[in-house]
């Protein structure tokens, strides 16, 4: 079938100026996704001489918004209410499209957070324009069309969109996948306050409680993976493994020795006999590379091994190969990952 | 309870590949099959309904062969179909997806509650859920993980926001999109597959519904366009780094911090 599509009323595009990021925040703690969006609009809004603007919405948050001004951001929406308080759909969505009726920015984007993700279709639905979820790679043409680019068919086939005819633009973007900019001592910008009628901003849902969640402890769903192989030499060392695990946001696994010896659970072992991952990030150390493990990893994004062989397999299945003794590189790497946590904090 | 749940049929596996030279998705000879996310809304509905009595409606846009998702929902105790399907509603985007949706909503009957997956496996936004409820101006929350409390006006429910499960009530009318997990999908049952294999599907086109503006719909409707789709690209980098240990530690740390992991 062939669908023709009939000639559509143009829209003006000059009307609609600046790339706008949604500040994704709870009570005031700013989720790292909006500098990395900051950093991909500035980028964005040089190639077409646009400015930079960041919404914020919720209650007390004086002192946050300020933040936003060492990022070169060059306005700063700022809805201050009761109602804002926590993330609700309805009054934060009427909040943004008043942003959008005044100020009017050409592209609009968010993070793909639980926030993002539900706010953002509820907004271009009440704006009647387009919306590209999970871009990995966003650049824009002369004439101010975003170009959009995402996997569909769970990461099997990418897509290039493009949103024509509709002001504004919106996307969202996961965490991670852009770069965030430095900080810049200065503060530059400016912050302007926005009011609207607490009678708009009503609700039919109302948040009753928010309960911290366990830490997911199934490998599976870790996007980082430490693997200990049989290159460990005894039980205690599996602790700086674990230690390395957390600094990089992640869970330690094993191969199926590692498990047999009873130094980790069953469900930690990765492989045909055990689990199937496919993290961001894989580290194995001291793993031989059977075709039994890999099987069961190889499908992972970045796979980063150390092995003291450099004929051990698994170098056929990783990027990055480190020839090297573990007990040489592990112990140093912690180290240094903590010193570089203490400078930036 | 008037409870309606939106299914898709999607491709059977999302292995697709690209014509290299046409560019174009390579469709044929792919079964379709239930987009596995609906599955725990139908269960949803079902466990609802079980409680407190009503009906359930299960509705889905797409072509005409998209009503043997409705058979499989018939088959696992869904009362009611409904197919949108025209021509004139090919090629939709989310927008033109969920104003579809929500049109035909209307014109079917009047639910207090609509379920949707999470996500679909085929163009995967989980956008179509919050897109119908603002056509409908009624309250919707998404990662639903948990039913907690059935009221008369109002439901509890239990979402799942990464780091933290956030509870709240939601009043009814409202459309809840449910994370996977919220129950185990019952398997379709062959009784009522035999039961129900003349239930009538109810069909919506155009015509019927009350917007009846060709603009509105399919690829006129539609403000993103897919301008090309391409296979991603496999990692096949591989570097192999020999040295000392603390040379090899610091390449490491740099390599970590560059794909933002330290
Ligand atoms: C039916 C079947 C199913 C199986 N299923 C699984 C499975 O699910 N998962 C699984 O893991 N295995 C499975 N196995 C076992 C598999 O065949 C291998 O025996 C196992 O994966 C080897 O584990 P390993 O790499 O830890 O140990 P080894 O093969 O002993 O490798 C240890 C590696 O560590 C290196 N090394 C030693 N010291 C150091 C050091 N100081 N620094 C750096 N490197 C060092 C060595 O060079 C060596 O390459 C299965 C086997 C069978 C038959
Ligand atoms: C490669 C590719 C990329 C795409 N990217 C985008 C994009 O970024 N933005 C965009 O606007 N469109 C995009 N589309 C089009 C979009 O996928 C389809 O228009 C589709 O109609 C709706 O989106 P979805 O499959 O993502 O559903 P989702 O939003 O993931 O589905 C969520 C839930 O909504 C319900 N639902 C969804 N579709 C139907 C239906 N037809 N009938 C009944 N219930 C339904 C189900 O309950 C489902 O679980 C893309 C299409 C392709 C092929």
């Amino acid at each position: 079938i062939e669908y023709v599509e009939e000639a559509v009323e143009a829209v003006d595009k000059d009307k609609w100026k600046g790339i706008a990021v949604y500040v994704d925040h709870i009570d005031g703690v700013i989720h790292p996704v909006t500098y990395e969006l900051i950093g991909k609009a500035r980028e964005l809004a040089k190639k077409i001489n646009h400015p930079v603007y960041a919404i914020m919405m919720g209650h007390h948050i004086g002192s946050q918004c300020e933040e936003l001004l060492h990022y070169e951001v060059d306005k700063v929406f700022v809805y201050d209410k009761e109602e804002l308080d926590r993330f609700k759909m309805e009054p934060y969505t009427k909040a943004f499209e008043d942003f959008v009726e005044n100020i009017k920015p050409t592209a609009i984007l968010m993070g793909a957070t639980p926030v993002g993700r539900q706010l953002a279709p509820r907004l271009a639905a009440r704006l009647k324009t387009g919306l590209t979820a999970d871009c990995t790679i966003l650049d824009i043409n002369e004439n101010t069309d975003l170009v959009q680019i995402r996997p569909a068919f769970g990461g099997n086939i990418m897509a290039q969109i493009l949103t024509p005819n509709h002001r504004p633009q919106m996307a969202t973007v996961r965490y991670k996948v852009m770069d965030a900019p430095e900080r810049k001592d200065a503060a530059q910008g400016e912050i302007i306050r926005c009011n609207i009628d607490s009678k708009e901003l009503a609700s039919k849902v109302s948040v009753l409680d928010i309960i911290a969640k366990e830490k997911e402890q199934f490998i599976e769903a870790s996007e980082v993976l430490v693997v200990a192989g049989r290159g460990i030499k005894k039980e205690e060392d599996l602790a700086m493994l674990k230690e390395l695990a957390e600094l990089l946001g992640g869970q330690i696994a094993c191969t199926r020795p590692v498990m047999e010896a009873g130094w980790l659970e069953a469900k930690r072992q990765v492989g045909l006999s055990g689990r199937t991952v496919r993290p961001k990030l894989i580290i194995t150390c001291g793993v031989s590379g059977s075709v039994q493990f890999t099987a069961g990893m190889n499908n992972s994004e970045q796979i980063i091994a150390i092995n003291k062989d450099e004929n051990a397999p698994i170098f056929k299945a990783a990027h990055y190969c480190l020839v090297g003794d573990l007990y040489d590189i592990i112990p140093n790497l912690i180290s240094q990952i903590k010193a570089g946590k203490t400078v930036s904090a | 309870m008037n409870i309606l749940v939106c299914i898709k049929q999607v491709p059977d596996s999302n292995k697709v590949e690209v014509d290299p030279v046409t560019g174009v998705l390579k469709r044929n000879g792919v079964e379709s099959k239930m987009n596995p996310y609906d599955l725990y809304a139908i269960e949803t509905a079902l466990r609802i309904k079980e409680k407190l009595g009503g009906s359930i409606t299960a509705l889905t846009m797409g072509p005409n062969q998209a009503a043997g998702v409705i058979r499989e929902a018939f088959a696992m105790g869904v009362d009611h179909g409904v197919l949108i399907s025209d021509r004139k509603f090919g090629g939709a985007d989310v927008l033109a997806t969920s104003y579809t949706i929500s049109q035909g909503i209307k014109k079917s009957g009047t639910y207090d509650l609509i379920l949707c997956g999470k996500q679909t496996t085929d163009g995967d936004t989980a956008q179509v859920g919050p897109e119908v409820a603002e056509w409908l101006g009624i309250p919707s929350l998404s990662n639903v993980s948990k039913v907690t409390e059935l009221k008369a006006g109002s439901m509890v429910v239990e979402m799942d926001m990464t780091h933290e499960i956030e509870i709240a009530e939601i009043e009814y009318p409202c459309l809840l999109a449910v994370d996977k997990d919220i129950f185990i999908p019952r398997l379709p049952s062959f009784v009522k597959k035999q039961e129900t294999k003349d239930r009538e599907i109810r069909v919506i086109t155009l015509a019927d519904l009350e917007d009846r503006e060709e603009k509105h719909y399919g690829l006129n409707g539609s403000p993103t366009q897919v301008q090309r789709i391409f296979p991603p690209e496999v990692n096949n980098h591989r570097e192999v780094w020999n040295g000392e240990g603390s040379e090899l530690t610091g390449r490491l740390l740099s390599k970590l911090k560059e794909l933002k992991f330290a």
